[in-house]
């Protein structure tokens, strides 16, 4: 049976209220089957992405507190194996706001639910271009960006650097090959390609400890300038890094990443926000959390403008030109009109410090700079938003 | 009654620069990164002391009488009080957490205080050294004012969005204003008639007619070459009379010109890189501007409109103030 907790209920009256003004979020989260990775050095949070929902939540209870507006978070939790689709007919019964954290089918079959039609869903956990292309949903916006945006961001890297002669490693899990797909493509965008690539196969018997195999293992891969690695569970890919048979920077998943969200971040105010929800949590802010934050935020900051919890006027409003998250990314964040991704600047870091943020400098676009990461309108295929 | 005082006020500071020919006024920098405060001769243009501060220096204010300037240690949680002929550092006084940004009320005794990660503002008596009120406001206070009056404080919410009108006598809010993303900035002008807020992510300041804490009027910005999402305004400062407003437009590495009347935006200078905030000299024909990337103060001077020269100061300057 799946789990459901009302978190929040508040509705406060603040001075000057105009008006009062609630909103119900739901936040649902569909277990996955994780399968073992080599080292446990990361452990997955319990309350990865729902802890960035609370952070959220806060934000705009804050402000909702002195324009009479309320908001609560409830949270469902689908074990692995369980049907989805009940618990979120059930969760749009109660709230047609939804944060979720599933699988792009799931994703896509809570969409496409009757209940859910009229709603408005964000994902906040998967990063696949279909969603964004022909399998994109008009009640389905995305905070999370998607994997074209993060390797548009490093292909602009490996211009900006002139690393252009490229190798890649790819996991065999299918995140990965999602990973190495959206790389192969932002290549090609970017007037690149990989000039060897290889699939990571030990999967019989390690015998030796991988960094002992790396050397072997990368030394048919020729000279290269940069070495991508397409290993987006974390299984072998920090083992790559000064195993490699030529002395080369590793990029991708693993050493240089573009990433939504790090520890790493601190300008542009997002110090604020990592120690708000380090004290909060008691951890480090990741990627899904951002997503979720990001969510409840443009929820938040649309109910502040419209002084309305009507679906319609704040999906219109969230889609519309007057629509800006202040998102501690050093520019307005917006939604892409023709596929519902929030549009924002990618971090290109290590896991010490940020190295770049994306769009570079010199990536130019006609209307937004933003659009050179990502499904641009002419090559979104995504009918659903016209 | 307020223009006679503020000339009153004007023909003291004359004086007091008549009386001290010997004394070149100072524009005092806090460096954020190097936990030190910069002193600039505006008749030389160079620096000619560093002081030591807390953790984190940011806002920076003189007293009445330029005997102490507070500074804002962020990360040392503390408003430090400095003796400014001898750089030594007097006493703290308690702040709460994490404070950015101040104002001196007008009877140069209550600093209002924003405290950017608990979303209140503090309001301590620099006499007594003890705290009087803790007002909630918005998530991330940052910006601050006083009415020339003293009867109105501000306090802008980076994360709300809205300005927060404090009634100073009973230390309460009184309205609740929405701006544009991430409010930086505010201040009185036009002798406490009109508010201005300066928006970052938003792009705009917006002017309120103080009486009816309504919207006024909009001014937007727009510098050739740079994406409008990075013309983001933060500090602002006015020229004699409150006739110009010059404003920084942070990562365009530009200042906007305003003409305060008609709301239009008549210039662009190019300074150094994110230009945050920024100071006068003594009869404002000089502009020092803080440069946080750059690590500089660009003086800008204000008839001709033009950079006259970068001084290099410590690492991320961010805020300025002028001492006689």
């Amino acid at each position: 049976m799946h789990r459901v907790i009302i978190l929040t209920t508040a509705l406060l009256c603040g001075q000057g209220a105009t008006a009062d003004v609630a909103l119900d979020v739901g936040y649902l989260s569909v277990e996955a089957h994780r399968p073992p990775t080599l080292s446990n050095l990361d452990p997955v949070p319990a309350n990865l992405g729902l802890a960035g929902a609370q952070t959220g939540l806060q934000d705009n209870l804050t402000t909702g507190k002195f324009l009479g507006h309320g908001y609560s978070l409830i949270e469902v939790q689908v074990s692995v194996g369980e049907d989805p689709l009940e618990p979120a007919r059930d969760l749009l019964q109660s709230t047609s706001f939804i944060l979720l954290d599933a699988p792009a089918e799931t994703l896509a079959a809570i969409a496409d639910l009757p209940e859910a039609q009229g709603a408005i869903l964000f994902n906040t956990s998967a990063g696949e271009l279909s969603l964004r292309d022909t399998e994109c949903r008009a009640n389905l916006l995305h905070s999370l960006p998607s994997h074209a945006m993060r390797t548009d961001a490093l292909a602009q890297f490996f211009v900006q650097r002139r690393w252009n002669d490229l190798v890649m490693i790819f996991g065999s899990y299918a995140q990965d090959q999602a990973y190495a797909e959206a790389m192969r493509r932002s290549l090609k965008k970017f007037g690149m390609a990989l000039s060897e690539e290889k699939s990571w196969a030990f999967d019989a018997d390690m015998r030796r400890t991988a960094s002992q195999e790396i050397p072997l293992f990368t030394q048919d891969l020729g000279d290269y300038d940069a070495l991508i690695v397409a290993d987006e569970l974390h299984d072998f890919g920090r083992y790559v890094l000064y195993n490699t048979w030529q002395a080369r920077p590793v990029v991708g998943s693993e050493g240089l990443s573009a990433v939504t969200w790090s520890p790493v971040i601190e300008q542009w105010g997002a110090a604020q926000l990592q120690s708000r929800f380090s004290d909060a949590h008691a951890r480090d802010m990741a990627t899904q959390d951002y997503a979720a934050w990001a969510a409840m935020r443009s929820l938040g900051e649309a109910v502040t403008r419209t002084n309305s919890a009507d679906p319609d006027t704040l999906r219109s409003y969230i889609l519309s030109d007057s629509f800006e998250l202040a998102g501690f990314k050093g520019r307005p964040l917006t939604y892409r009109a023709w596929n519902g991704q929030l549009r924002q600047p990618i971090a290109i870091a290590h896991p010490r410090a940020l190295v770049a943020q994306a769009p570079l400098e010199g990536f130019l676009h006609q209307t937004n700079e933003l659009d050179s990461l990502g499904l641009d309108r002419p090559e979104s295929q995504c009918e659903a938003f016209q | 009654m307020l223009p006679i005082s503020k000339h009153v006020i004007a023909g003291g500071t004359a004086f007091l620069l008549c009386s001290t020919t010997t004394h070149a006024g100072e524009i005092w920098v806090t460096n954020e990164k190097d936990d030190t405060v910069s002193v600039i001769s505006t008749e030389t243009l160079e620096v000619i002391q560093t002081y030591e501060t807390g953790e984190r220096p940011r806002g920076i204010t003189f007293s009445k009488d330029f005997s102490r300037v507070y500074i804002c240690a962020s990360d040392s949680d503390a408003v430090q009080v400095m003796d400014p002929n001898t750089g030594k550092i007097l006493h703290d006084l308690p702040s709460g957490e994490d404070p950015e940004q101040f104002v001196l009320h007008p009877d140069d005794k209550h600093l209002y205080i924003a405290n950017e990660d608990d979303a209140i503002t503090t309001v301590v008596d620099v006499e007594s050294r003890k705290v009087v009120a803790q007002i909630d406001v918005g998530v991330e206070p940052e910006g601050m004012a006083v009415s020339p009056d003293g009867m109105v404080a501000i306090t802008t919410s980076e994360t709300t969005n809205m300005a927060h009108w404090i009634d100073t006598t009973t230390q309460q809010l009184f309205a609740n204003t929405l701006v544009d993303s991430r409010p930086r900035h505010a201040e009185f002008v036009k002798d406490g008639s009109e508010m201005w807020v300066s928006s970052e992510i938003g792009g705009t300041i917006t002017v309120f007619d103080v009486a009816t804490q309504t919207e006024k009027a909009k001014i937007s910005f727009e510098v050739q070459g740079v994406h409008p999402d990075r013309v983001q305004p933060v500090g602002f400062e006015f020229t004699e009379g409150d006739t110009y407003a010059f404003v920084a437009l942070g990562p365009s590495n530009h200042l906007a010109v305003v003409n305060a009347e008609t709301y239009e935006v008549e210039d662009y200078i190019l300074v150094g890189r994110r230009v945050w905030h920024m100071a006068f000299n003594a009869d404002r024909s000089r502009l020092f501007t803080t440069n946080g990337v750059s690590g500089d103060v660009t003086v800008v001077d204000v008839a001709s409109r033009k950079a006259l020269k970068s001084i290099k100061v410590g690492r991320f300057p961010w805020g300025a103030a002028f001492r006689p």
